[in-house]
């Protein structure tokens, strides 16, 4: 079970992004809900996705919390805010529960769970997979539902044109965090058996 | 074991209604809808349906096409957002009244919020209106299934039936159980039936007793019947066989997505036991008996739908009924689940809710596009008729109110017709009276701007028109207009010119032009405003064609010019604020401004835009 806001500004590959993470979490037999912005919002302004992944019906254990029904993800319950944008950890911090984790795209990075995902995407000449590196990092710092080699399958599985320039941006935010969390951190949640 | 498949609400919608084997469908885009036929369109693709879908001009003509396929005995749907429904509202009442041979399923999608759209209208009210009923879905799950019901509801009552989603079920995403779509082209076959399909007064007084028949009897249809939802209420704990529910005699009655957020919060709460949930599937008609036993059994109930009481209305007594009638929930806004744990919990006599609240600050605005073809053509008509009145309309370019540039903005086609009201209501001004330079886009000029243009000529308005002409209907996902040139099968068919439209509803003044040649722009519109005044004047109308950056179906034709900042920048913030070009940054007054490489198209608009010529071409580029 996890409650993931996804948050940044319209062009961003904030639906990507979540679409990705979606689809790794079918891939290891999760189900999931997402609440995705379209229209005028897209258009440069906040843009953000609730996804909410838990186990299946079928799978559910005798006492097990049940899963979810509704696509919105209420303030103080998300256990992680993956904010692509700066205006994004202002805009959409409240949805964040007692003790969830900010995972931050910062030029500046000052926590350790924020990171220069622009700045290393840059530098791979790739601004556009911004996303892709914070996503990198988050699952390479242990902090998602999923583990980052479960990741890169789901984008392998993805292909495109881009897959080559995406797999490389996924992968250096995903040296990135496990750099930073070298020793460790265990995941939140373990795969359903 | 299925591999579930990821859909998106509007994706289950449009498999339903294949699977329902609907042979027909018609629609014009809106957000939250846009992406129904969408998705039909790429399983037709796929699977080689033999089925016709089109995007109509507007919601109106879309309905009536639907209809007559449905009249010929074959099933049909017709997809709109929920104004679409305003525009389509005149066929609706009248197809209530003939009903079908084939089901045809009236697909309107909500937008509580409102997040893209003018108002937060209830389209179940239609429905009601109507005398239909109307079907609404709490997930993609249930969306795709209701499609399919409706449309057998539809065919076996003869009667057209409403599916109504909202913005969450329309853009949430749920694994399903992947369906493949069902080919059926079924045989056509049109009855002749006058006193039917083309009704007299007499024989529509006929047609309205069968379609009062039809509505009761359709209210007991045990399909949609309310239904207590299993793992709520003390039932679940086995208290129910005891008796009626003495102990605990409240209950909740929700439907759409708020019965989602219910289910989950009271679940959260652990309340799943401690009260009775009813799930609402056809809001109307709602069946009396629900309605008797509710109010007999339970001494108070708690109603929840969005936007507006549409099941509330129809209980016969509100004494014991909470809601919007009684201010215990919301008249406004989205019921987020937010909302629905503090009106839960003041309902159930539980303490509030730590208040969480968003910032107060509204984050960003939305911006049109680097490089986008409306913003040079904002800043030429700010240019070229300065402090005018600017009517605007339906699209993309209603952010160019950010620009100063837009005044009004009402409803599909309104920008050409305000124009001309604001002209009347100018005209005792004679010379005195301020430019009026009303925008539309090409679509929204198909779809409701041409009557208004006639009507403008011939009551003699005199104002400039700018077709903002991006060949394409780009805030909805770039869907074709009537000058594409072909059908969505790639059939080719007239395009039609949006010149000679203009010129047939008699405007004396015509030109094209594109944007990017701002400074050309600026002096036609200046021409276009001296013709509107000159005595031999009307209304002068200027198509601003450049196609959409972000469409990419369309060529990309213009030389991509590096822009270099000079030291003759003073960092005075004029691009910013009056050009608002998002590629474009002041980090701090009286600093240069700072150009995003990444985001900057090289449209070279912005040598023009800056006061201080502190703009200069580094290099150019083929697009």
């Amino acid at each position: 079970m996890q409650q993931i806001i996804i948050s940044g500004v319209g062009g961003q590959g904030i639906l990507f992004v979540t679409r990705l993470l979606a689809e790794a979490a079918l891939d290891m037999g999760f189900s999931i809900l997402i609440s995705e912005t379209h229209g005028m919002a897209q258009r440069g302004g906040n843009v953000v996705s609730h996804l909410k992944v838990s186990a299946r019906t079928s799978k559910q254990k005798a006492g097990s919390p049940p899963p979810f029904v509704s696509p919105l993800i209420r303030p103080g319950r998300a256990d992680v805010l993956l904010a692509m944008h700066p205006d994004g950890e202002v805009a959409h911090g409240h949805y964040l529960r007692a003790g969830g984790t900010v995972i931050a795209n910062r030029p500046e990075p000052s926590t350790s769970f924020s990171v220069d995902a622009a700045g290393i995407a840059l530098n791979l000449e790739s601004p556009v997979s911004t996303n892709l590196v914070l996503l990198g990092f988050a699952a390479g710092s242990g902090l998602l539902f999923c583990p980052p080699e479960q990741v890169r399958a789901t984008l392998e599985r993805f292909g495109g044109k881009q897959l080559e320039i995406s797999l490389k941006a996924f992968q250096a935010g995903w040296d990135e965090g496990a750099r930073r969390t070298a020793g460790g951190a265990e995941r939140v949640s373990e795969p359903p058996a | 074991m299925t591999v579930n498949r990821i859909f998106l609400g509007n994706e289950a919608i449009a498999l339903g209604l294949l699977e329902a084997g609907c042979t027909l469908a018609a629609s014009y885009p809106g957000t939250p809808a846009s992406e129904i036929l969408g998705a039909m369109i790429q399983w037709k693709g796929a699977e080689r349906l033999p089925l016709h879908l089109e995007w109509s001009i507007n919601e109106k003509v879309a309905f009536e096409v639907a209809l007559a396929n449905s009249y010929a005995g074959r099933r049909s749907a017709v997809i709109m957002k929920q104004v679409g429904l305003n525009v389509a509202a005149d066929p609706l009442m009248s197809g209530a009244y003939t009903g079908v041979k084939g089901g045809l399923v009236v697909v309107v999608a909500d937008d509580p919020g409102p997040h893209s759209s003018q108002t937060e209208q209830d389209s179940r009210f239609f429905a009601m209106m109507a005398k239909i009923p109307v079907l609404d879905p709490s997930t993609p799950e249930e969306a795709r299934r209701f499609a399919r019901l409706a449309m057998e509801l539809s065919e076996r009552f003869e009667i057209p039936v409403m599916l109504r989603p909202t913005t969450r079920v329309c853009h949430a995403r749920q694994d399903l159980v992947p369906g493949v779509p069902v080919a059926r082209d079924s045989e056509p076959l049109f009855e002749k039936n006058p006193a039917r399909w083309a009704a007299t007064p007499r024989f529509r007084l006929l047609l309205h007793q069968q379609l009062n028949a039809k509505i009761l009897e359709i209210s007991r249809e045990r399909d949609f019947q309310p239904q207590l939802v299993e793992g709520f209420g003390p039932a679940a704990e086995g208290v129910k066989s005891h008796g009626p529910k003495k102990a605990f005699r409240a209950c909740i009655v929700a439907s759409g997505v708020v019965l989602a957020h219910t289910r989950e919060i009271l679940a959260d709460l652990g309340l799943s036991n401690a009260i009775d949930l009813y799930a609402v599937p056809m809001p109307h008609p709602l069946p009396h008996s629900f309605r008797d036993n509710i109010l007999g059994n339970y001494e108070r109930v708690l109603v929840l739908e969005e936007t507006q009481p549409v099941i509330e209305l129809q209980f016969q007594d509100h004494t014991h009924v909470c809601g919007r009638l009684n201010g215990l929930v919301p008249s406004s806004g989205e019921l987020l689940p937010e909302t629905v744990e503090v009106i839960l919990r003041s309902f159930l006599g539980l303490p509030p809710a730590p208040e969480i609240g968003a910032p107060a600050a509204g984050g960003r605005r939305p911006t049109l596009c680097a490089g986008c073809p409306h913003r040079a053509a904002f800043f030429a008509i700010k240019k070229a008729l300065p402090k005018g009145i600017y009517p605007s309309d339906i699209g993309c370019y209603t952010l160019g109110l950010n620009l100063g540039a837009v005044d009004t903005v009402l409803c599909m086609g309104a920008a050409i017709s305000q124009a001309a009201g604001f002209y009347h209501a100018y005209r005792s001004k004679g010379e005195d009276r301020p430019h009026i330079c009303a925008t539309i886009g090409d679509s929204t000029f198909f779809h409701a701007g041409v009557p208004a243009l006639m009507n403008a000529v011939v009551q003699d308005a005199r104002f400039v028109l700018v077709v903002l002409d991006n060949s394409t209907t780009a805030m909805t996902g770039h869907q074709p207009t009537p000058a594409s040139g072909s059908t969505l099968d790639g059939t080719p068919v007239p395009a039609l010119s949006i010149e000679k439209i203009v010129e047939a509803c008699g405007v004396g003044f015509v030109r094209t032009i594109d944007p990017y040649r701002i400074e050309e722009m600026i002096d036609l519109l200046k021409e276009a405003g001296s013709y509107v005044r000159s005595e031999e004047g009307g209304v002068a109308v200027v198509i601003a064609r450049r196609p959409c950056l972000m469409d990419r179906k369309q060529a990309r034709t213009w030389i991509r010019r590096e822009i270099r900042v000079t030291d003759q920048c003073v960092g005075c913030g004029y691009c910013v604020k009056h050009f608002e070009c998002p590629a474009m940054h002041l980090k701090e007054e009286k600093e240069p401004v700072e150009i995003d490489r990444v985001m900057c198209s090289g449209c070279g608009v912005c040598l023009v835009v800056c006061p201080h010529e502190a703009l200069a071409v580094a290099g150019e580029s083929e697009t």
